[in-house]
């Protein structure tokens, strides 16, 4: 049976639809991404499947429990890592994680083993207040009191966000020993190169789902060919490619920018263009899609990223 | 559940570094420093003596006027106008002058004729001095009748005042009662709603709303630690007041309680009320500092509400602190019992019941 389910799930907050019509499954033991920018609906929906809002539209059901009729039994068995940091602060790591024992009426000796992985690395800082914790180990500690309880579900919302590349990685790891035992986990984030890393993600945007499937099919469903161009000018390099008219999309990458063809045109073609705009040392490779390249072509119309 | 939770409380209370000691300060000062603060009484009037009589009988009167402790010499002046200066400057608050002949008509059994001039610029200040300085001025007058075997100056009626319940007229018996009200209410009141607003705005309380936690439960374990601090500060109060100024309530100790309990429970009601409506602590300290100021000046705390206007008096009607006021002021200088207060209990017992309903439902559509 599905851990989470949802069926035309919508919110609105005054004139503005933050959810409209969102459907999706979540498999036992799946993790699940949703992708999307700041504002998307992502935090919407986690406070509607974590019954701490209510939808207008639609229902939802977590662990077979329907999220507005039972909502006090779904408490139990989730656990919830909002996107700040909601622990108290003036609270030692260790006053922190006994609390939320105790108010789930369990205690921390019971499922020690559940958080024992990263509790490990907090134990040198169980005295300190956690608002005297890094950013990384704030992270951790909220991850630790939201497993203590031994939840079936959990919710993960923008778990990553502000956190440093290497906190990322082992948090990253850290849910994929939590899937092995079996943990259902539903996580948000904005940084699509996590996506990958997700059993099966959902794009999200202006509060619809573009799209759910696995990240290597939506990669593979990419239509067509990309190209990653790069020059001693990156600076006119995005104005030039989206002022050529065989140009279909163009968008800035970090080093490079990436670049679909709405017409045939050979690189070459491009290569020649760029070099008499006045360009040097060019590059123009074919690459894989990413997750982000996909998020851009199904966000957009084709227009969008020739104009903008 | 409701155990852990309190001990949470505690723990964070302990650790606050603002808050518990603020209430000790606040305790300190409602105690030590409010009632001498708050005191009406006007004591070292600043007064300018004009006496162009220069006789033996002014000089009797002026030693009469610095010897009831009230008014306190600033200077002597040749005349009037040079006493103006004085007054303008601040040194003086009052001008007394004794015309030439003062003693000459006295003797001949005429009228004595004083100019008394009072800087009214503090209304209150002004007033009183006059009205004490009339009074000194009489007993002066009443004095030199008997040495001089006239008559008592007779007149249609005779004050005698009497001070029922307060035979010193002390200010400190009037105020402390009162005082202590203004305390409960900020301690069992406004310090809780504070609390839960700040775990709003932290954001702390999203991570207790997904725990199976009952709101109510998550609530009341706020307001217990608040309550029992609130008894054990009124304890310290009463316990002060009678060793430090001997005040003791002349009513019984079972009906303060009684109705601090109700109070409690009422206060606790609007500070819910409050928390529920505010997001953020900027938002509910100054809807707090609003009901304060307005409660506090409406209470018959410091001017007598039956002395405001109508309106006024019709506005105070539904202020809470009114009545608990006069619940404690009657409680410990008339010694009023149980049943002379039920219109003051039942009126608190409504405000109670209409705050907590209020809370409830506000925190329903809120969640």
């Amino acid at each position: 049976m599905n851990r989470v389910s949802a069926t035309g799930i919508g919110k609105s907050y005054g004139p503005v639809k933050a959810l409209d019509d969102i459907s999706f499954d979540v498999a036992p033991g799946e993790i699940f991404g949703i992708i999307g920018p700041d504002g998307a609906g992502k935090t919407t929906l986690f406070r509607i499947l974590t019954t701490l809002l209510t939808a207008d539209a639609g229902r939802a059901s977590v662990c077979g429990l329907d999220v507005v009729k039972e909502y006090r039994a779904i408490r139990c068995r989730v656990g919830y890592m909002p996107g700040r940091f909601s622990l108290y602060r003036d609270l030692s790591v260790e006053e922190n994680l006994r609390f939320f024992a105790s108010v789930f009426n369990t205690t921390v000796e019971a499922n020690y083993h559940l958080v024992a992985d990263i509790y490990r690395q907090l134990a040198p800082f169980s005295t300190r207040k956690a608002a005297q914790l890094s950013g990384g180990m704030k992270q951790k500690l909220a991850l630790c009191c939201a497993l203590i309880h031994k939840p079936e579900v959990l919710f993960l919302d923008e778990p990553t966000t502000g956190v440093d590349p290497v906190s990322r990685k082992e948090f990253w790891e850290m849910l994929m020993r939590l899937r092995a035992d079996g943990l259902t986990i539903l996580v948000s984030t904005p940084y699509m190169d996590e996506a990958s890393l997700c059993d099966r993600i959902a794009l999200i945007q202006s509060g619809r789902f573009l799209k759910i499937e696995t990240p290597r099919r939506i990669v593979a469903a990419y239509p067509r060919k990309i190209f990653a161009v790069s020059s001693s000018r990156m600076h006119d390099l995005l104005r030039d490619l989206r002022a050529y008219a065989p140009v279909g999309t163009a968008f800035s990458f970090g080093a490079a920018c990436h670049v679909t063809f709405a017409a045939d045109d050979c690189p070459a073609a491009l290569e020649a263009y760029l070099t008499a705009r006045g360009h040097s040392s060019l590059r123009v490779e074919e690459i894989e899609p990413t997750v982000e390249d996909c998020f851009m072509l199904l966000s957009k119309t084709p227009d969008d990223g020739k104009r903008a | 559940m409701l155990k852990f939770l309190i001990e949470k409380e505690f723990k964070q209370l302990s650790r606050d570094k603002v808050i518990p000691r603020l209430i000790v300060m606040l305790t300190l000062l409602v105690m030590f420093v409010f009632p001498w603060a708050a005191d009406q009484e006007i004591k070292n009037v600043k007064l300018h003596v004009v006496d162009r009589d220069r006789s033996s009988l002014s000089e009797r009167l002026v030693q009469k006027v610095v010897s009831s402790g009230y008014f306190r010499l600033s200077g002597p002046s040749a005349s009037y106008d040079g006493a103006m200066p004085a007054v303008e400057r601040g040194d003086a608050d009052m001008i007394m002058e004794i015309p030439s002949g003062f003693e000459r008509d006295l003797m001949r059994g005429e009228t004595g004729r004083l100019l008394l001039a009072a800087n009214a610029v503090n209304g209150t200040k002004g007033g009183l001095a006059t009205s004490y300085m009339a009074a000194i001025v009489a007993d002066y007058s009443a004095d030199l009748r008997a040495e001089n075997g006239l008559p008592a100056l007779s007149s249609a009626f005779k004050v005698e005042s009497s001070f029922r319940f307060n035979p010193r007229l002390d200010y400190k018996v009037f105020m402390l009662p009162a005082l202590m009200v203004m305390l409960m209410t900020l301690l069992a009141g406004f310090l809780p709603a504070l609390n839960i607003v700040a775990e709003k705005e932290s954001g702390t309380i999203e991570q207790i709303n997904v725990t199976p936690v009952p709101k109510t439960l998550f609530v009341l374990a706020k307001l217990i630690p608040y309550w029992i601090i609130g008894f054990v500060v009124l304890s310290l109060c009463i316990a002060l007041a009678a060793l430090v100024y001997g005040i003791y309530p002349t009513g019984s100790l079972l009906t303060i309680y009684l109705f601090t309990t109700v109070y409690i429970w009422l206060v606790s009601g609007m500070g819910l009320v409050i928390s529920n409506y505010s997001d953020t602590i900027q938002q509910a300290m100054f809807v707090m500092f609003f009901f304060i100021m307005v409660f506090i000046l409406m209470s018959g705390l410091f001017t007598p509400v039956s002395s405001m206007p109508q309106w006024a008096q019709a506005i105070t009607a539904i202020n809470p602190l009114k009545y608990f006021m006069q619940v404690m002021r009657q409680v410990y200088l008339k010694g009023s019992g149980f049943m002379e207060l039920l219109p003051q209990f039942f009126a608190l017992c409504s405000f109670a019941v209409v705050l907590s309903v209020w809370a409830v439902v506000s925190y329903k559509k809120s969640a």
